[in-house]
This record gives structure tokens, sequence and C-alpha cells, in this order.
């Protein structure tokens, strides 16, 4: 489909037409590189690490890290890694910052058009059905060492209940039971969480269970960093129940590093 | 076999009566302007088949006349509102730039195609400020026209905006303007309505304004 300078709007649009990857890539704009010759040498790309979701009692909450590095050095300290996606549900990155943001942008551009275009969100299942999709389309990057590795959770509406994906580099789409985590530091945050989770629990301990699980997994993995409360760098949370997403506030964020690092200490 | 001469006065004065016999069969709708934001008000007895949709964060559509010829123009709106969006930032997208489209393209329908569109549509904008609404009314031909304030399409779009205009103040409350729609409405179609559609773009709903209110949550004063 051809955007004819007579007629300026979209009228067609393709099958079944309220994809919105779908309708840019027949537009000539679809984000996807095509890497065909192997490069030498690795590329140096910022890469963001731990991020996890963990289920409480009526919801699920998200956490990453603030920094990113390149190599052995540190490229951002305050880079965002978790992000609403839409009313009910956030995505968190690991893996190469660049086509990360860039695959969730699309993946909320998505989530919005179908809504707009149906009338009716995307089901949870759904939701995370297309996101593996895209992570499958960054295939041939992974193979170049670019790999971006999500972490998808949300609220849902038919169940009732919070819920947790975790992906591999393929695609695949994994449900977790209680609480998931992706990037170099998941395997520490996960070991934590395995001792720490609740799952009848509330919002407020899930939280402070999240920030612990950055804490551990920061303590050993070079390249995640921990909450610093001499710069003022805190987590980002968000938490989803049945009245939608929202960011869990910072003081809450704060007393639990507080209480995390002092337990450290 | 000789084609039949037809002057193009005559063709463009019979597609605009078919267009507009089309368009005066279907129910009208009515934009207000109100203190926090726009209140879109649509007679629609049917609770699934909308007449009002959110097109971008600012941005709503309300369309009356043929079903399926204002879906196709609404879903024409968000696709263009959300490439645009995406390729360039989100605040690119601007009532003006989509309600220049659609006129362009229905004018285009209107002299290219052997049917018109039996349409006509809003395109509304809610500003940062209330001097910054916008509200686009666009016919079956393409003409465009800017509105301040309070605006109507549908059959009985000229009664309505009379019957708006006498009644419209500055600043007036969500339930003020839903009385002064309703009001109109009585004065111009002399019935009672068959089912309100009610949404509004509000100042204060965040990035996304739009916004549903069922109509058993509204009943006039």
């Amino acid at each position: 489909m051809k955007i004819n300078p007579d007629r300026p709007l979209p009228l067609d649009a393709p099958l079944p037409g309220s994809s919105f990857s779908d309708l840019i890539s027949s537009l000539g704009h679809a984000p996807a590189v095509d890497v065909t010759t192997r490069v030498e040498g690795k590329l140096e790309t910022p890469h963001g690490t731990t991020v996890l979701a963990l289920r409480y009692e009526g919801g699920v909450v998200m956490a990453g890290d603030r920094q990113a590095t390149e190599g052995y050095l540190v490229a951002h300290r305050h880079i965002k890694k978790v992000f609403s996606t839409d009313h009910f549900s956030a995505v968190a990155i690991a893996g190469t910052a660049g086509l990360a943001v860039e695959m969730v942008r699309l993946f909320q551009t998505e989530l919005e058009h179908y809504e707009k275009i149906e009338g009716t969100r995307l089901s949870l299942d759904g939701k995370a059905t297309f996101l593996s999709r895209l992570v499958r389309n960054q295939l041939p990057m992974a193979f170049q060492g670019l790999a971006v590795v999500p972490l998808f959770a949300g609220f849902d509406d038919i169940e009732s209940l919070g819920r947790v994906f975790s992906f591999d580099v393929v695609g695949g789409r994994y449900e977790e039971n209680d609480y998931g985590s992706t990037g170099s530091g998941s395997r520490l945050a996960k070991s934590y969480l395995r001792g720490a989770f609740q799952p009848d629990g509330t919002e407020e301990a899930a939280v402070s269970t999240a920030v612990g699980a950055l804490v551990a997994a920061a303590d050993e993995d070079t390249a995640t960093g921990g909450p610093d409360l001499i710069r003022d760098i805190l987590p980002n949370i968000v938490a989803i129940d049945s009245q939608g997403i929202r960011d869990v506030e910072e003081g809450l964020i704060r007393t639990a590093a507080e209480t995390a690092l002092g337990g450290v200490r | 076999m000789t084609p039949f001469y037809v002057a193009p006065e005559q063709l463009v004065r019979d597609k605009a009566e078919f267009a507009r016999k089309g368009i005066a069969r279907g129910r009208s709708i009515v934009a207000i302007e109100y203190e926090d934001g726009i209140l879109l008000l649509a007679e629609n007895p049917s609770l699934s088949l909308h007449k009002l949709s959110e097109v971008y964060d600012r941005v709503a559509f309300a369309g009356v006349g043929k079903y399926n010829e204002y879906e196709t123009l609404r879903k024409a709106g968000i696709r263009q509102a959300d490439v645009t969006g995406y390729l360039y930032s989100r605040r690119d997208v601007t009532g003006m730039g989509l309600a220049t489209a659609f006129s362009q393209t229905l004018g285009q329908i209107f002299s290219h195609e052997q049917k018109p569109f039996e349409v006509e549509m809003l395109i509304c904008e809610v500003g940062m400020e209330p001097s910054e609404n916008r509200l686009f009314k666009i016919t079956y031909d393409g003409t465009l026209y800017d509105q301040r304030q309070v605006t109507a399409i549908g059959g009985k779009s000229e009664a309505l905006e009379e019957a708006l205009r006498e009644g419209f103040e500055e600043g007036m409350s969500l339930q003020a303007a839903f009385d002064l729609g309703v009001a109109a409405f009585r004065t111009a179609e002399d019935r009672d309505p068959d089912g309100w559609e009610i949404a509004v773009l509000e100042r204060g709903n965040g990035r996304r304004t739009f916004r549903r209110i069922d109509p058993d949550d509204m009943s006039p004063t």
C-alpha cells in the first residue's frame, strides 16, 4: 500500500488491518535491520542488565536497575528499563539497549493501535504472543551478539490475576508461575527471589522483595547497578492490578532500598 | 454507443443531493467545549457500533452517515496518526493535519468516484488551553469548516448549531454542556432521543485524553 498524494489517508490496510507493525512494513518503514555479513570483532553497544517481575495477591510488580554498560564501562546511570505498554501491562528490557528501546516503542504503538482500531484491548496472551514475534524478528541481530530479551508482565482481566512472561532470544515465550527475571544478574536475582517470594503477599511486600533481589544481583554482578542513595538513583518499579498500571511511589522504593542495603552491610 | 453528455454542474449537483439525502437519514452528533475539554454527544441507539472514537492523544473522531464509509475513514485517520507519531514524535500529530487529510480524501472521492461518501465528520482536538481547542467539520465533498465553541453534524446540524449557540457559555461544567446538548437535540428533533453515546476529550486525563462516559452515569438535570 502506498499513500497516494491525491488521497493522503491510508484507506486500505494489509490484512487483518489492525496491526500497526504490518502497516508500517507495508509503507516501507519496518524497523528490522538485516545483517547478512558477519561483522569482525565485537560491536560495543550499551547493554541493560537486571530486570525482574513478581506476582502478589491481586497483581504484579515489575522492577529494573538503572545502569547500562558498554564493555567494562558504565555507559549510563539513569536509563529506564521498565516501560508501561498500555493501561494493564509493562515490558522490562535486557540486552542491547538501542534495539530494545525501539522494540518497546513499536510494541506500545501496536497495542494502542489495535485498541483504537478494534475498540477493545488485546488479551494479555495476545500481547505476549505479539511480543514474542518482535523478539523473533531480531534473530539475525542476536546472531551478531545484539540480542534483546524482554520480560513481560500484566494484569489479566479475564483470569483476574497478575501474570509474568519471560522470553528467550529466538522468541520463545514462557509463562512464569511466581516470578521471572532476565539480564546478566538474573540468576542472582532469581536465587534471592526463590527464598523471599510470597505468593499471597501485599504490594508493599512485593516492592521490598523486588528491591532486595536487585540489591542481591548488583552485589555480585558487576554489570548491574544497585540503588545508589548518594546519587539518589533508585530502581524503576511499576505495579499493575485490576485498577491498571502506576509507578510505585519513590518514597516506598527508597525505604525498601535503605532496608536492603542495610542488610548487606 | 455514444455516451450521454452530462453537464459538470448537473453531475456535481446530483452527487451532492445524493450525499445529502444519505446524511439526512442519519442521527446527528454535537460537540461542545466545556471547562476541562470538549464534549461529544451522539444520538446512538447501539451500544457496540460507535460513532465517536479516539484517534490520538488529544484528537477524537465523530462520523454520521453510512457506517461502513465513516468507519473506513476513522480507521484511516488512526493509521495516519499512529504512523506520523511513530516516525516523528507524538506532538507532531495535530487535529489540523488530520482534518486537512480527511478533507483532501473526501474531496478526491467526491470528484473522482461514481458514488460520493454519504458522510459528515468531525475532528476535535483539545488544546493545553481552552483557546487552543479545535473543532473541524468536514462534509461529504471535502469542504472543511473551522468551528469555535460548538458544532454539529448530521441531518439536523443547522438547527442543532443554532440551538447550541443560543445556550452556550464559556467555561461551562461537563453537566451544563451535556444539558445544553440534550436540550438542543430536543429543540431540533422535536422527539425523544433513542439513546446517547457520550465521550470527552479531557485535559486532565493524562496523555490519552479521550474517555467514554457510560450514558447511565449521566442524566440531564
